[in-house]
């Protein structure tokens, strides 16, 4: 969806050059391009409507400036009303109050309660040096209590333990109680998968939020949840008062218009965004970013920050160096950049964050993209590790062999070394002026990036 | 075939007479209200555009999604005009018509065939209910006579096999895990000793992954792989576990995994909430994979077949 939203609104910025003020008239084609765009990415439809109304107010009337075109101007606001919508800045989670700070979750079945649960508790220890306990009041679910035990221990986290014949607030209470008396921060409380709709089970939570009188009682979403989530999202707000939200399963093409549907029936904000089964899956929510990328005007700060965890901290660092020193980027290391892009979930995971102006043109088939990155491991594999670090040793013989080895053509060979040259010329560029002048180069071509 | 897809053998299934449509109608009974609520105002009135634009937004609200709604829309609309239809009470039959042809041909049973052990793979995102399914088809399948076994092939998150060996102590079959070691290899496991053990039907679990993780996509092609190793005819069943409440991502759902593994069925989980599941019509339109079962409720007879007549019937009645 991402993708169709910047190619729909690539194809309506062209529709409106040359056009001096916005009308009602030339952004109804625009604005009917959003709707569809927005309705692609589960955005519940009254939100949709709330949110074109609003654009199209704001956007009559505007006069263009002579440095931008009619289509920017609209994408501009676009972009701010969708930031407004999402809730402007990244709201932080609330622990201050005396401990221990109780955090409740709540969220339909499946909507990935335990692993966000385990996750904030990493999250919460490593990045705020908190004492954390874990207690799962799940009754229901086969080993849904053992799943939280694993993690805690997993994560080296105090768990509390708890049993199928106990009550959930039993539970609750013991646990408070544990926390209370062996000085731990924070008490994260996972809690059975509910349907809005199944009073009996909306009354247990109410009875657990009673009991436990949370700091936090945070919504679990399904990122990928279609038209219902207002519904759910209303229920729940209005059966608990609920302090925020987190979006879970937010990888690469998962659409993310929960977000703005959930934030703007509950008018809570999104705290966290979750992505992938790995317990340092967890981000915090950035309204702009998230913007920006819905608009295809890149997310290249939260690229940058996906980088940083995922890379391999040792290998980046051993690059690093070897920049610096000017000794040359191998093809040993462009290997290993293969393999942590693939781990970093592929061209398509990374496409989704750069501006659609530079992507436009390519990724035409992902699914051809990965085959051809394996091809090109497969062809480094045959190499020898001589000539792996010394490319130039590769001559005619050599890169038959290869080749033969590879069962690729000399071809593909010749078109990597070629790909290679001109990775390496821009690894000096980098290393002469470090990643700020790059960025700066690429500045012109980014909107959004001041 | 199975029989319980036909009659309704276990006794819980009694006390609820109407089976599934009733739960399903319950559940659905919202999304009733909401399509009657954005047609009925407009149902004495002649049909013009405005109509057409309120049953536009009820269908997408449905997760029917933009193109297949629009798809629909144009199809009553050239009925509308070809019959000089002026009411709009008269479009219903209409459309309930035009999604029923949408989505008969999807309605098409489980059948365990005669090969010894039939090997089911479940795959899915994660949290759809892949486990759940297992659990509950085991015992559906008990009580028609099959032997079964459970395969804990999520060796990923935690605590997933435990999970599946508390469904296995519940309907007291073998249920094969490994303590370290991969899906394939826990799957390989399995077919051996459905094998030696003469069981007929194994249902294989797997981790979740999402269609984007293109690693996870590619070790479930591995496993697939695997699977074909221990035994050629096999997997017999390849079914994607999705969950209702999903919107138009299902489609992107559907596409990848049949991609990736030539889908033989859907399970479509949590039809008992409030979501309407919708874009069922749009994965008719585009990628007709057939539904095997249904999940309407958290008891283990709301496992059910897929009705395309009941489904229609209960989302815009």
């Amino acid at each position: 969806m991402l993708e169709q939203l910047t190619d729909r609104l690539t194809g309506v910025i062209k529709s409106l050059r040359g056009q001096s003020r916005l009308s009602d008239s030339n952004i109804q084609e625009a604005l009917r391009e959003v709707r569809i765009a927005l309705l692609e990415a589960d955005v519940a439809l009254p939100v949709v409507k709330t949110f074109i109304d609003e654009v199209r107010q704001e956007a009559i009337g505007q006069s263009v400036l002579t440095s931008l075109t009619p289509g920017q101007v609209l994408v501009g606001i676009v972009h701010q009303a969708l930031t407004r919508l999402m809730g402007e800045k990244n709201e932080a989670l609330d622990l201050a109050t005396q401990p221990p700070a109780v955090i409740l979750m709540a969220g339909l079945q499946g909507s990935g309660k335990t692993t966000t649960s385990g996750k904030l508790a990493k999250w919460l220890k490593e990045q705020q040096r908190k004492k954390v306990l874990l207690v799962s009041c799940d009754v229901y679910r086969p080993a849904a209590i053992e799943q939280l035990h694993v993690l805690a221990q997993t994560l080296e986290v105090d768990w509390f333990p708890s049993d199928l014949s106990q009550a959930p607030s039993a539970i609750a209470r013991a646990a408070l109680d544990h926390a209370r008396r062996h000085y731990h921060d924070v008490l994260i409380v996972d809690t059975a998968g509910r349907l809005a709709i199944d009073e009996a089970m909306m009354h247990e939570i109410q009875q657990l939020h009673a009991a436990l009188h949370p700091i936090e009682t945070l919504f679990v979403v399904d990122a990928m949840q279609g038209q219902d989530a207002v519904n759910t999202a209303r229920a729940f707000g209005e059966a608990l008062p609920l302090t925020g939200v987190i979006l879970t399963k937010l990888d690469g093409d998962a659409r993310g218009g929960a977000a703005l549907s959930v934030r703007h029936v509950t008018q809570k904000p999104v705290k966290f965004i979750g992505v992938g089964e790995k317990l340092t899956g967890l981000e915090a929510f950035h309204p702009e970013r998230m913007a920006s990328r819905i608009l295809g005007m890149g997310d290249v700060l939260s690229l940058i920050e996906e980088a940083h965890r995922t890379v391999d901290r040792v290998e980046a660092e051993k690059l690093a160096q070897k920049i610096k020193k000017g000794q040359g980027f191998d093809l040993e290391d462009f290997k290993t950049q293969l393999q942590q892009m693939k781990k970093a979930g592929g061209i398509g995971a990374m496409m989704d964050k750069l501006p659609a102006q530079l992507t436009r043109g390519m990724a035409v088939n992902q699914a051809v993209d990965e085959r051809s990155l394996n091809r090109i491991e497969g062809i480094i594999n045959a190499m020898t590790p001589t000539e792996r670090r010394h490319p130039d040793l590769l001559k005619a013989s050599r890169k038959r062999r290869v080749a033969t080895g590879a069962g690729v053509s000399v071809q593909e060979v010749n078109r990597l070394l070629g790909q290679f040259e001109q990775m390496q010329k821009m690894m000096k560029m980098l290393s002469k002026g470090g990643l700020g002048k790059m960025m700066r180069g690429m500045k012109g071509m980014i909107p959004g990036l001041h | 075939m199975f029989g319980f897809l036909k009659k309704s053998p276990s006794p819980t299934a009694d006390v609820v007479p109407s089976g599934w449509i009733g739960r399903l109608s319950a559940g659905l009974r919202k999304s009733r209200q909401r399509l009657a609520a954005g047609v009925g105002g407009i149902f004495a009135r002649k049909l013009d555009d405005a109509w057409f634009e309120s049953l536009e937004e009820a269908l997408i609200e449905a997760d029917v999604g933009v193109k297949t709604s629009a798809h629909l829309i144009l199809q009553l609309r050239q009925q509308a005009r070809g019959q000089r239809l002026e009411h709009a009470q008269d479009l219903k039959p209409l459309l309930k018509q035009a999604l029923v042809e949408l989505l008969q041909p999807l309605e098409k049973p489980l059948e365990v065939t005669t090969h010894s052990p039939h090997i089911i793979l479940f795959v899915g995102v994660n949290g759809a209910g892949k486990t759940t399914t297992i659990g509950k088809l085991a015992q559906h399948l008990i009580q028609q006579g099959h032997s079964v076994l459970l395969a804990a092939g999520d060796t990923f998150r935690a605590a997933a096999v435990a999970q599946l060996v508390s469904w296995g102590e519940r309907n007291q079959v073998p249920v094969i895990t490994q303590e370290k070691g991969d899906s394939a290899a826990v799957l390989f496991d399995a077919i051996a000793a459905a094998k030696a053990r003469g069981i007929q039907v194994v249902l294989a679990d797997t981790a979740g992954r999402l269609p984007t993780q293109l690693h996870l996509m590619e070790e479930i092609r591995k496993v697939k792989r695997v699977v074909q190793k221990a035994d050629a005819s096999a997997p017999h069943d390849i079914l994607l576990v999705l969950d209702a409440n999903t919107g138009q991502n299902a489609l992107a759902q559907v596409r990848a995994f049949d991609d990736a593994l030539q889908l033989t069925g859907l399970v479509i989980t949590k039809l008992d909430g409030t979501a309407r599941g919708g874009v069922l019509a749009a994965i008719a339109g585009e990628r007709p994979v057939p539904i095997r079962f249904v999940g309407v409720g958290e008891a283990l007879e709301d496992l059910q077949r897929f009705g395309a007549q009941e489904f229609v019937d209960a989302l815009v009645e």
